[in-house]
Order: structure tokens, then C-alpha cells, then sequence
């Protein structure tokens, strides 16, 4: 099963290679990862997303507590939380040619065009892995020439009881139409 | 204003540590600490050895003595990855260590530059922690946070890589708390109500049986132990690291448990209910297949180290806690007048099956046997000695024939199985403990990894004796060519080797020799009385096969007695 890690780290010189190399040396999986700074500058969230069964999983978390500049690691997906991911892909679209059918794709995934030539878009997606995923199946038939992807970054979901924000409820719903 | 070099405030840091003693190699980018521990000698005594493995073995040895932090010194590039091998070793056997390496001035870092080497990536998978230190500011709090990771919790090896500049530069101030690491004093508390199931489920077990190990020696936890057993009746299987944690004499001690234990424990663990693993990993050389490890038993796990519950084994009943307070607390709980009739016949299921397959091994007229040797070295030490092992046969002889009844007599390469560890590591035992009788036992092939620190005992006159277990060969490899690779001794052989009389005798030892059975007690006997350092070399018998043994991979009933 696909699990979403947040291990909290110092930041400090060495400490990304620290959590890389336990993974290699004790054989798990890393399916993507990103660092960021923290509320608290001092200390960085890397996010993992893994694959393992429960036992496996727990043992990526206990391994990554015993580093000494970990502060916390949480296993997001047991919980509510928010996950993104984004994507910059350059597809073909000429004047004329396939640019309002890319531009229309773009428009119902609140996506954005952020260059453009005569013959090609560069668009940004984000959403969850699915909500990118799809997007870029609906682009691939029309020419994409370039993509680069992000690691997932996520957080736990505001308390209960909170409305669940309207993307959210979007991406939801664009799944659900694609399905 | 008075301002302090980063070598001053090193050599200071170490002795506000408590380190008097000190392993290590000079080298260029060590210089300005050796300096200052030219002058800081009354207060800290270093050992210069002769190859950094020898100095992190020793300190080692020092450590495993004493349950005290060992400390060694060594340069940048090779003096570092020298250093490795120990630095591993310390990690696999949970040896509180910390390893300060020099580092290329800061400048140079990242250049290829002479005797330069990521020291903090190699190590960084066989460590706790390590630091480079880039500001000199920083230096004290590095070495202070470097113990107390060294020494809390799961001990380990800790590496600090000090750039030259840096232990050059000056200070005015230290940062202690630049790290912002949370120092946690105590370890967590045992968890009563877990430890009041787990008792529950002693108290019901019909057939229950103790898995003890490392973590024995490194929590003191021996005599908490013995109260806990004696107590309850329970039988104890001690592993490798265990021994000597609870008295190999003792009546309730099957004896060593795992590929090479014996048929008693092995078969205990094979039919028990309950598995009592306490300081242990669940390591493969224990185990064996693990799919059929204890199969019918409940498994309650204590260990200091959570990540350790769990990784090959899912236990029943889990305390992350120090072995020895998590004893101390289910002794609390044992009812009063509890009696063992339930027990009686498991033990004396027990008794038939140490009676079926006692150890054993068949005498000789014409040649030494090695198993005799150890004997022999028990008889003559009275069981007293501390003894250091390299990895091999002659190790699982140790641990099979020298019945050890005291914790940290024993210091052997557990889990790296590193050869050439028993000399350095009696070494670094014998300056630790200066009134106790140090023996290393040590095969040909081993000895010959390290031997050059004879010259280190001989120096600082440390009275080691080191009994070569001579047998031309590879012994283990040899063995499992034997028998499991249709007898192919594929480059075992190394009867080449010097005279090692001469060889102890170049280096102002003194050399024994022994070749016949009838020799063996009037030579052991002598070399043990020397009063320097001595290297006895005992010719055995050349094929001699370590049994029992549980094939790796297998499990207990596929156990080959003989």
C-alpha cells in the first residue's frame, strides 16, 4: 500500500542524505520526495511517498526515529490530509491547431499557461497524484513533448468538523467524471 | 580576552567527558590535536597503536571492559577509512564509542585534496551520528551531545570529523545548545501496564523460555535477571552477546542458543509457548529461517531500541525499555508463593533433551583438539579470565567449551564477525581492567589481520596472552566447503604463515609453542604465568568441524550434532 511519510528534520548539511541512505541501505522504497522549509526554518519537512505493508512501513518510521536530528515522523495517510503534487508539461499546440482543445483541458483542471510559443504551451498542473496523472492523459494523445514532476508535499486536514475546501471538492469531482 | 584554540577545547571536552584514555594515529590533519595532547598527557593518556582497526578494536575492548565510552583519534582519508571496519563492528554490537577523525582544512573540502575523504558519508550508515564540525564555536556542544548519543539508549559509535582550520581556529565563546537537541535525561519508563500482561502471560506459560542477549551487559541488567529467572524457575538460552549476562554454570542456563548453541536451548526455543527475548534483535545466526522460529510460542520483546521490535520478528507483547528496569519491574510483580510444579515437565523435557546431546567432542592422542584448549584455558584461568575472540571457529569453541560466568567477560565480534578483532580488543580490555587475566583467543587467519599490535601491547606493557588456534585454514569457510560445497577447499589454505614464536619474539613477546596433546596444559600453563604479553601457538587438529549446527537459512530441527 502506498503510504505518505512526514519525517521532520534540523536543517542541517547532510541530514536529506542521512534519511536517503537509510531507505537504500535497508532496501525500502522511495516513490517520489521533497524537502521543504518548515513554519521554523530551523527544521525541514521531507515528505516520502512509499510503498509497503504495515510492518514495513513501521519500520521505516521507527528507523527514521532513530536518526538523531529527526525530530518527528508521521505517517500522513493514516489520517485526513491534503496531498499535492504539480507538474509542468510543454505539449504541442499551434495556432489553429490543437491549442484551443489544450486550453480548454487547461480551463477544467484550473490549470495554468505559463509560456507559450507558436507551436507549443508549457502549462502547471497541481492537485493530487490522480488529478496530475489524468491531466496528463488527456494531453498525451495531443503531443507532449516535456514533463517535470514534483514529489508530493502534504499536510493533516484542519480539524473535523472544518468544511472541506471547494478544490478539494473539485479535484473529487473531476476524478469521479474521469472514472 | 582569552581565546582558546578548537584543540584546546577538545582535549578539554574529553576530559570534562571522564576520558583518560584515549586510542589513536597521528597524521597531518591531526597535528594541532596532537599538540595539545602532548601537553594535556597527565590528564589524558594515548595509546599510539599500529593501524587505526587496532585502535577502534581497542577501544572497543576498553568499552565492552568497562561499559565506559572508548575514544580514538585518528587522521583524515586512510586514517579514517581505517578506521571503518571498527567503527561498523561497534555499531553491529551496540559499543558506545566516539571516533573523532581529522578533516582537510574547510577550504579544500570538496577538492580531492590530499588524505581527503568523506569521512561523514562513509560512516554515516554505521554510526548513531556524525558531525562535521565547520566552526569552532561549535565544538565543545558537538562533543558533549557526542557522548550522550554515544552512551544513551541503544549504544553506539559516534563520529566527529574535525577540519584541520578548525581545530587550529580560536574561540571566544561555545555554543551547547546549537543543535537544539532535545537531551532526554532518563530512559522512558517502563510501561506498567504492558509489563503486568506480560507477566500475566509468564505467569500462565506452561513452557516458557528466556532469549537473552546483548542488551544484558549494556543495561547491567545481570542480576536483575538472575532474580527474575531464579524466581520463576525459568530457563535462560543466552546468544553470543549474551553470555556471561547470566552464569553459563548456573542451572537454569541451557547454554548458548542459535547455529552453533546448543541442542538443549535450540530445542527449547523449537517447542516453548513463550519466548522471553530480552536485549535482543532476532539476529539470522539465532534464528535461523524465521518462518519457523519459535513456532508455537508467544513472543514478549523487550529491548531498549523500538525499531528493534518488530524488524524480524512480530513479537506478541512489546516493551521498548531498558531490559534491566523492565526485570526489575515484572520481579515486582511475581505473586508471593508462586510455586514451579506447572514447570516441571518442561524441565524435564529439558533435561532429556541435555542429556540426548550434551556438547561434546572426541578426544585425540596425537593431536590437539581445539575444543581441549578451551578447556583447558578455562581450567588453568578458573573461569576467571576475560576473554576476546576474533570470528570463526575457534570464536563458537569459546563460546561453546569457556562456561562464562561473569557479564562483559566475554568481548568477541558479534555481529560484523570481524576477523582480527581479539587482539586489539584484549588489548584495549586489559587497560581497562589492569588486575584481570586478559586472554585473546584468536585463529591463524584472524591473528594475521591485526598482529601488528603486539607491538602496542609490548609498548605500553600490557600482559595480553593470545592463544593461536592454529589450524592451516580458513576453519569456518573451510568447514562449510565441507559441508556444503561437496569438499571444495576453494583458497582456504594458508599454512604459509610465519613461525609465530619468532614472529612474538621479533616483536619482544614471548612465543609458546604447543603440538602435541600431552604439551598442551605444561605450555598453556607456562605462557599464562608470563608476566609480559605472550603468544602461545597451539597446532590443532587441522579438520575439525564446529557442531552442533543449524545450517544457515534452516531451523532448529535440522540441527547437525555431529
Amino acid at each position: 500500500m502506498r503510504h505518505t511519510l512526514s519525517i521532520i528534520v534540523a536543517d542541517q548539511p547532510g541530514e536529506l542524505s542521512r534519511i536517503v541512505g537509510l531507505f537504500s541501505a535497508r532496501g525500502f522504497n522511495i516513490q517520489t520526495i521533497s524537502v521543504g522549509e518548515t513554519l521554523d526554518p530551523r527544521w525541514s519537512r521531507v515528505t516520502i511517498v512509499t510503498r509497503g505493508d504495515d510492518r514495513t512501513i513501521q519500520q521505516i518510521v521507527k528507523q527514521c526515529e532513530r536518526l538523531a536530528r529527526v525530530r518527528e515522523v508521521q505517517d500522513i495517510t493514516t489520517r485526513p490530509h491534503i496531498e499535492r503534487e504539480m507538474a509542468l508539461i510543454t505539449v504541442a499546440a499551434s495556432a489553429g491547431g490543437s491549442r484551443q482543445e489544450v486550453l480548454s483541458l487547461v480551463s477544467v483542471f484550473r490549470a495554468k499557461v505559463v509560456d507559450i510559443s507558436h507551436t507549443h504551451l508549457i502549462v502547471e498542473a497541481s492537485g493530487n497524484k490522480e488529478k496530475v496523472d489524468t491531466f496528463i492523459e488527456l494531453l498525451r494523445p495531443i503531443g507532449i513533448t516535456d514533463i517535470t514532476r514534483t514529489g508530493h508535499i502534504a499536510i493533516n486536514r484542519l480539524a473535523a468538523g472544518e468544511i472541506v475546501s471547494e478544490e478539494e471538492n473539485e479535484d473529487e469531482y473531476l476524478l469521479r467524471q474521469r472514472r | 580576552m582569552d581565546w582558546t584554540t578548537g584543540a584546546e577545547i577538545l582535549v578539554e571536552a574529553l576530559v570534562y567527558e571522564g576520558v583518560d584514555t584515549i586510542f589513536g594515529y597521528p597524521g597531518g590533519a591531526v597535528l594541532h590535536i596532537y599538540d595539545e595532547l602532548w601537553r594535556a598527557r597527565d590528564s589524558l593518556s594515548h595509546y599510539l597503536v599500529r593501524h587505526e582497526q587496532g585502535a577502534v578494536h581497542m577501544a572497543e575492548g576498553y568499552a565492552r571492559a568497562t561499559g565506559r565510552v572508548g575514544v580514538v583519534l585518528v587522521t583524515s582519508g586512510p586514517g579514517a577509512t581505517n578506521a571503518v571496519t571498527g567503527i561498523a563492528n561497534a555499531y553491529m554490537d551496540s559499543t558506545p564509542l566516539v571516533v573523532i577523525t581529522g578533516q582537510v582544512p574547510k577550504h579544500l573540502i570538496g577538492t580531492d585534496a590530499f588524505q581527503e575523504v568523506d569521512t561523514v558519508g562513509i560512516t554515516r550508515p554505521c554510526v548513531k551520528h556524525n558531525y562535521l564540525v565547520r566552526d569552532v564555536c561549535d565544538l565543545a556542544g558537538v562533543v558533549r551531545e557526542a557522548f550522550y548519543l554515544a552512551r544513551s539508549g541503544r549504544p553506539g559509535p559516534v563520529v566527529i570529523d574535525i577540519p584541520k582550520d578548525v581545530s587550529a581556529a580560536r574561540a571566544n565563546h561555545s555554543r551547547l545548545d546549537h543543535v537544539g537537541f532535545p537531551f532526554s535525561a532518563a530512559p522512558p519508563p517502563v510501561d506498567r501496564k504492558a509489563a503486568e500482561r506480560a507477566m500475566a502471560a509468564i505467569l500462565e506459560a506452561q513452557r516458557p523460555v528466556v532469549y537473552a542477549g546483548g542488551g544484558l551487559a549494556n543495561s547491567g541488567a545481570d542480576e536483575a535477571l538472575r532474580a527474575f529467572a531464579e524466581a520463576l524457575s525459568l530457563p535462560v538460552a543466552p546468544t553470543l552477546m549474551g553470555l556471561g549476562g547470566f552464569p553459563s554454570s548456573h542451572p537454569l542456563c541451557l547454554g548458548m542458543l542459535g547455529m552453533h548453541g546448543t541442542y538443549a536451548a535450540n530445542m527449547a526455543v523449537a517447542e516453548c509457548d513463550l519466548l522471553i527475548a530480552l536485549g535482543v534483535r532476532f539476529d539470522d545466526r539465532v534464528t535461523g529461517k524465521l518462518a519457523t522460529f519459535a513456532p508455537h510460542a508467544r513472543i514478549i520483546h523487550v529491548d531498549i531500541d523500538p525499531a528493534n521490535i518488530g524488524k524480524n520478528v512480530a513479537p506478541s507483547l512489546a516493551l521498548a525499555a531498558d531490559v534491566k528496569k523492565a526485570l526489575e519491574q515484572f520481579v515486582s510483580l511475581i505473586p508471593e508463593g508462586r510455586s514451579f510444579e506447572s514447570l516441571e515437565p518442561w524441565w524435564e523435557r529439558i533435561r532429556a533433551w541435555q542429556r540426548s546431546q550434551p556438547l561434546r567432542y572426541s578426544g585425540s592422542q596425537n593431536q590437539i583438539k581445539p575444543q581441549s584448549v578451551i578447556r583447558e584455558l578455562h581450567r588453568l584461568t578458573k573461569g576467571d579470565a576475560i576473554i576476546t575472540t576474533d570470528v570463526g571457529q575457534h570464536q563458537m569453541w569459546v563460546a561453546q567449551f569457556y562456561p562464562f560466568t561473569k557479564t562483559r567477560q566475554l568481548i568477541t565480534s558479534g555481529g560484523l564477525g570481524t576477523m582480527g578483532f581479539g587482539l586489539p580488543a584484549a588489548i584495549g580490555a586489559q587497560l581497562a581492567r589492569p588486575n584481570e587475566l586478559v586472554v585473546a583467543v584468536v585463529g591463524d587467519g584472524g591473528f594475521q589481520m591485526t598482529n601488528q599490535e603486539l607491538a602496542t601491547a609490548v609498548q605500553y606493557e600490557l600482559p595480553v596472552k593470545i592463544v593461536i588456534m592454529n589450524n592451516g585454514y580458513l576453519g569456518m569457510v573451510r568447514q562449510w566447503q565441507e559441508m556444503f560445497y561437496d569438499r571444495t577447499y576453494s583458497e582456504v589454505d594458508i599454512s604459509v604463515a610465519p613461525d609465530f614464536v619468532k614472529l612474538a619474539e621479533a616483536y619482544g613477546a614471548a612465543g609458546f609453542r604447543a603440538e602435541r596433546p600431552g604439551e598442551l596444559h605444561h605450555v598453556l600453563s607456562a605462557a599464562l604465568s608470563h608476566k609480559g604479553v605472550a603468544v602461545i601457538d597451539v597446532a590443532v587438529s587441522k579438520e575439525e568441524n564446529v557442531f552442533p549446527i543449524v545450517p544457515a537459512g534452516a531451523n532448529a530441527r535440522d540441527m547437525i550434532v555431529q
